[in-house]
This record gives C-alpha cells, structure tokens and sequence, in this order.
C-alpha cells in the first residue's frame, strides 16, 4: 500500500514538474507576482479539498462545500451592510458555516441517508439560501486593514500569500489528523468498511459527524478568504468550485469509495492543477480547451489505478477477503452503505 | 454614476475621476505607438455581442500597427474576469479593453495593473470609477433607457402592462437603462403603461427563453417586452414566433440585425435598436492605443482621433459616448450585417 502511494505521488510529481516546466517557456511563468497569483487563485479550492478530504476517506463525499462557501459569503456581506464591525462578522460566519455542516451531518448519519444524495441537495439549498440572504445584490467596501490577508503577499512582494501560508497551516494539521493519529487510521478503517470499523470499536457516526463539522468550518474560512480577496460578497460566489475542489481529491489519489489517499498527494495535485491552469491561461488557451484537458487529467486520474490494478497489501486490520469484494471498483457501494446504517 | 448598479456599498465607485488614477501627464502630440499589445475582455467569451465589439476593437490595433487579442471566461460570473486580469498583466499587455461583469470584484485587479503602467479601458459595462481610465458608452445610458420606452409605447399603442427582460441582476449597463427607463414610465404621456415585472435571464439563451415564456403565461394581458440585452430579445423572439402570442405581444430592445431579420420578416418583432458594435469596440481600440501612447490620459477635454470615425473627445469621469443607437425595421435592417 504504501509503495502503491509512494507511486502515485512520484507521477503527481512528475505532472508538477511537467507543468511548471512547461510554464517556464511562457513569458512572466517564473516571476514572483505570478507565482503568488498562482498559488492565490487555488487557496479556495485547496481549503475545500482539505475539508473533503477526510470526507473521502470514509467512503462519504460533501458536494455542498462550495455552496456553503456561498452562503457564508452572502451572510458576510448582509452582516456588513447591516453595519456589523468584521470582528463580530468572522465568528458569526464561522459558526454558520458549523451548523450547515451539522445539517448534512444529521441528514447522512442520524437518518442513515446516503451523503451523494444529501449534499447534492443542500448544494441547492445552501445556495438558494445565499440568494435568499443577499438576493442578486453585491456588497463591497470590506474593511481595507483586513483586505490584504486575502490578497497581499508576504512583505508585499514575495511569491508566498498571506492566504497560501493559511492553506498550508490548515493542510498540516489535516495531515497531523488524517496520518498521525488514531482517528486519522479510523477514517482508513471506516473507508475499508464501516461495518467492520464499528465492530473493532471505532465510533464511526460520532467520527463522520464531526468531519461534516469541519467541513463547514473550513468552507466559513474559504469563504471569508474569497470575499475578501474579491472584495465582493455575493450569492453566486464560488458557484460550482465543489467539483474542482473533488478533482483535486481525485487527482491527488484519493479513492472515491475510500480506504486511500494521502493529504501530501492532494496538495501536489492541487500543486498541479494550479499550476496547469496558469500555465494555460499565460498561453491564451481558451477555457474550453481548459477544462477537456482538466477532464481528461481527472479521467485518468481515476482510471490508471484500475488499470494498473496493484495487489493490495494490508495496511488496516481487515481480512483480504472482505476488502477485495467490498473495494473492487464498481462494487456495490450502496449495498456498503445500506449495511453500514443498519446500526444507526 | 453608472458603476454603483451593482453595489449597495459603493463607495469605491462614487468616487474621483479616472484619469486621475495614475497620475500620469498626458502629451496630445505624442504619436500612437506601434506593436502595443491590446487585449480585450468580454464579460463572457461566448457573448455574441461583444465579441463583435471586440473585432472591432482587435481591427482597430490591427490598423495602429499593433497585436490585439480576445480573452475571456466561458461564465459571466464576478471572479472569473479576474484571473483572466493578472494573467494579462503577467503578460504585459499594453492595455486592458474589459467590459466588467462585477464593477468591484475586478476593481483591485484592475488597479493593480493601472499602477504597472497598463492602461485600462471599459465597454459596454463599467467597473468603479478609479479602476480605469476611460469608458467608452455605447450610447448616453439616458438616451438609450428613455428610447426604449418611446419604441415599446408606440408599438403597444400607449397602454397596458409591460415587462422588461434584462441580462443579470447585477449588470452596471442593464441597471442604469432600467432605472431611466422607470423614470420615463413616470411621465404623463405613460400613465397608461404598467411595469408589471423585470425579469432576469441572465444572458444565457435557455434561460432568458424560459423567462420569456414565464412572463407571458404569469401576466396575461401582457402588452409588451423590453430585452435591452441582445441574447435576452433573441430568446424572446424565438419564443414569440412559435407561440400564439406572436404579433400581439409587442417585443423590443436590443438586438443585433443577424440575430433578428428572421423576426422582423415573420412579423415577430417590429422595430428594436443598436448601435454598431463593431465601432464601438473600434473605438475602444482606438482610445486603448492614445492611452498606452501618453497621448491622453483619461482626464476631461483631452482630445484624440479615432480611425474611420473622427475626432472624440473624453467627457466628465472619464467617459467618451460613441454616439445616438440606430433602429432597425423591416426597411433597413437588411442594410446591416453584424
């Protein structure tokens, strides 16, 4: 398993080479400002990635990330135009972006509903609701002493944003949960199979609870980053970013039945897949072209761990035997999450 | 001022003048340069409208010796302009041509590459006013606002209810023309007419038909409707043709003539206005080249010669009108191809 991942992220490194050599053809690629713009425009979607990540790896997905990013945002600019100072905003939206996660948490785990179904919902929901807060209006004129953070780098002109070093702090203290403790190797268990996770005593729904918790902590943060960076709270902020937030999860290795992936490999590829974009906007590719090239990276992405289908060696206490029927791609994932509800 | 229509915070918008932003000294005897580098920014790429204006605008460097270029985002969201910004600054561009889809998203952005010596332009939709130098108006937004009233009344005979289909909610140019044409309605000679609803279809074809379709099955004696968006009136008519309200339900608004002969010939429409795209982006070419030139720099009075259409000269806040929409029926609209 390990010598598996160790692959995988030696081809994501491979791609970030490639891309950022690539670049290094294209005129004002290796300049500072552009590097920084670069890591910029991808600190929304890493926070994303980082909250979907844990999610992943319990076998769940959270599709409502960017729409609650949305409504955080909406809620940010109705409390700024009511006349709130940010200072009272910030917690506010925080506790929001809580209580949205506490929905999909309580709809997925109370009622026993699967999370696709449930977080395609809210993802409808959260954003009606935005759109309730704000209607069409944008709010503007956020307070300029907090403004940089969002868009400024370190001593003003390094390559390093205020808002990247944001994303790596939230990025390590991931890793430290997803690899380094006994909850990080619960997620593992919990993706391999939950049944099989609850009866070697792993708290699974207190487990899963807590990481929708976290994904709407983490969308509130990404959306106080975008509203302030674009300097614009509106209800159709972010609109669709949920899907390259799961790109990046996907490209990064990560196995969308769970069980597998690693933070390191979802930051290479949020690494990469910013880096790409750059590299393509810098040459004038259009945007169509963009996303067929994002598309058929993914396709790939997904598809080479099949077809270069490796042995699995054991890494959680499971029999082979279960695992090998439960993780074959294709295999009944509903079935898995029928069973695994059953104790609810 | 035209960029607070989407802001209810506008204070970045309402105020100082745009040529004062880089505090550049403008020279009117310097000489438009050659091989400057002009990009133009449309709010969405696939925009029919505005990728005619930025031909124009593109034929217009072309003519200056220089090396034009159309880049934009596949949605008209706020954002998506902005990447599209900093990678033209990365890219030393000479100047900036954008017609902003948020006029304070891209606000920052734009000023950052104003204070790296890029000169920056809007069209058709304007961002804050500090954030660019020049705005090149279609039309007087007055003028345009006021005249869509006049056409919609004479065709619905000067009474019954009305509706408006404009593009998104938070359109700097859509809003402006609305609030005159409100402010029309409320003269003496329109007591008569009713604005029963505005209705959104946010430049996408699908949508704008389906609001179409929605404001005449909610508002039965609907007389008429005004689209002052170009993917919003073909919709419209599309919808119109085929249904039983064709003829009776009066559209107008603007619309190109390509996209609106067949309507006109089959009695959908008849009579809506425009002014020539391609001489507006013409313009904004023209106007982008005298700043990156020092020939002008965006202050009231400074005059410069645009081409093929002669001498402008740039008004209060920046802005330079292009001049008086041309209204096309079925006399004259085969005259036109754009």
């Amino acid at each position: 398993m390990l010598a598996r991942l160790l692959r995988w992220e030696s081809v994501l490194l491979v791609l970030c080479v490639a891309v950022f050599a690539a670049g290094s053809f294209s005129d004002g690629f290796g300049e500072t400002s552009n590097i920084s713009f670069l890591l910029l425009d991808y600190s929304e979607v890493a926070l994303l990635a980082f909250a979907l990540l844990p999610i992943v790896l319990t076998g769940e997905i959270d599709l409502s990330v960017a729409s609650t990013l949305g409504f955080c945002s909406a809620l940010t600019g109705k409390l700024w135009d009511g006349g709130m100072s940010f200072e009272t905003i910030v917690p506010i939206v925080l506790v929001a972006g809580i209580v949205l996660g506490s929905v999909n948490a309580t709809l997925i785990i109370r009622f026993g509903l699967p999370s696709l179904a449930v977080t395609i919902g809210t993802l409808g929901l959260y954003r009606g609701l935005a759109y309730v807060l704000l209607g069409d209006g944008a709010v503007t004129g956020f307070p300029e002493n907090y403004r940089p953070l969002a868009t400024d780098s370190i001593g003003g002109d390094s390559f390093l944003p205020y808002a990247t070093i944001l994303v790596l702090v939230v990025g390590a203290l991931v890793a430290v949960l997803v690899h380094m403790t006994t909850i990080g190797r619960s997620l593992y268990a919990i993706g391999l199979g939950a049944q099989t996770a609850r009866f070697s005593g792993i708290r699974v729904n207190r487990i899963k609870f807590s990481l929708y918790l976290l994904s709407g902590a983490l969308a509130a943060i990404a959306s106080l980053v975008y509203t302030l960076r674009y300097n614009s709270a509106r209800a159709d902020n972010a609109n669709g970013m949920e899907l390259v937030a799961v790109a990046a999860v996907l490209l990064g290795g990560v196995s969308i039945f769970g069980g597998r992936g690693t933070v390191l490999g979802v930051a290479m590829a949020l690494l990469a897949m910013a880096g790409l974009r750059n590299v393509l906007f810098l040459d004038d590719v259009s945007n169509e072209i963009q996303n067929v090239i994002t598309g058929l990276l993914l396709i790939l992405s997904v598809l080479v761990p099949v077809v270069f289908k490796p042995r699995r060696t054991k890494d959680v206490p499971l029999e082979p035997s279960v695992v090998d029927t439960e993780r074959r791609p294709g295999a009944d994932a509903g079935g898995r999450l029928r069973r695994d509800h059953q104790g609810v | 001022m035209a960029g607070c229509g989407g802001t209810t915070k506008g204070s970045d918008a309402a105020s100082g003048d745009g040529g004062s932003a880089t505090g550049r000294q403008a020279d009117p005897n310097a000489k438009v340069k050659e091989g400057l580098k002009i990009a133009f920014l449309p709010k969405e790429i696939d925009n029919p409208y505005e990728v005619l204006v930025d031909k124009g605008g593109v034929d217009a460097v072309k003519e200056l010796k220089g090396d034009g270029k159309e880049v934009g985002p596949s949605d008209a969201s706020a954002s998506s302009q902005v990447s599209y910004i900093n990678t033209l600054i990365q890219q030393k561009q000479d100047a900036i041509v954008i017609a902003a889809n948020d006029p304070n998203a891209v606000a920052p952005a734009l000023k950052d590459a104003m204070s790296k010596g890029i000169a920056v332009v809007t069209y058709d939709s304007d961002a804050a006013t500090d954030a660019r130098q020049i705005f090149v108006n279609q039309a007087d937004s007055e003028e345009i606002g006021r005249s869509q009233v006049k056409l919609v009344a004479e065709q619905i005979g000067g009474s019954g209810k009305i509706a408006i289909l404009s593009a998104t909610p938070n359109a700097t140019n859509q809003n402006t023309w609305i609030k005159y044409m409100q402010d029309e309605l409320k003269k003496p000679e329109y007591a008569n007419i009713q604005l029963a609803k505005i209705a959104y279809g946010d430049d996408d074809d699908q949508k704008s038909f389906q609001e179409a379709q929605g404001l005449l099955q909610s508002i039965p004696d609907l007389k008429g409707i005004i689209a002052p968006t170009t993917v919003g009136i073909s919709a419209a008519a599309r919808y119109l043709s085929t249904s039983p309200y064709k003829g009776k339900v009066k559209l107008t608004g603007l619309g190109t003539p390509n996209q609106m002969r067949e309507f006109v010939k089959d009695g959908t429409v008849t009579e809506f206005a425009l002014w020539n795209p391609v001489e507006l982006g013409y313009l904004a070419g023209y106007a982008a080249a005298s700043l990156a030139s020092g020939q002008i720099s965006g202050k009231e009075g400074e005059k410069f010669k645009a081409g093929k259409l002669g001498d402008y000269t740039i008004g209060k806040n920046g802005e330079i009108i292009l001049g008086p929409p041309t209204t096309f029926n079925k006399d004259n609209i085969d005259d036109f191809d754009f």
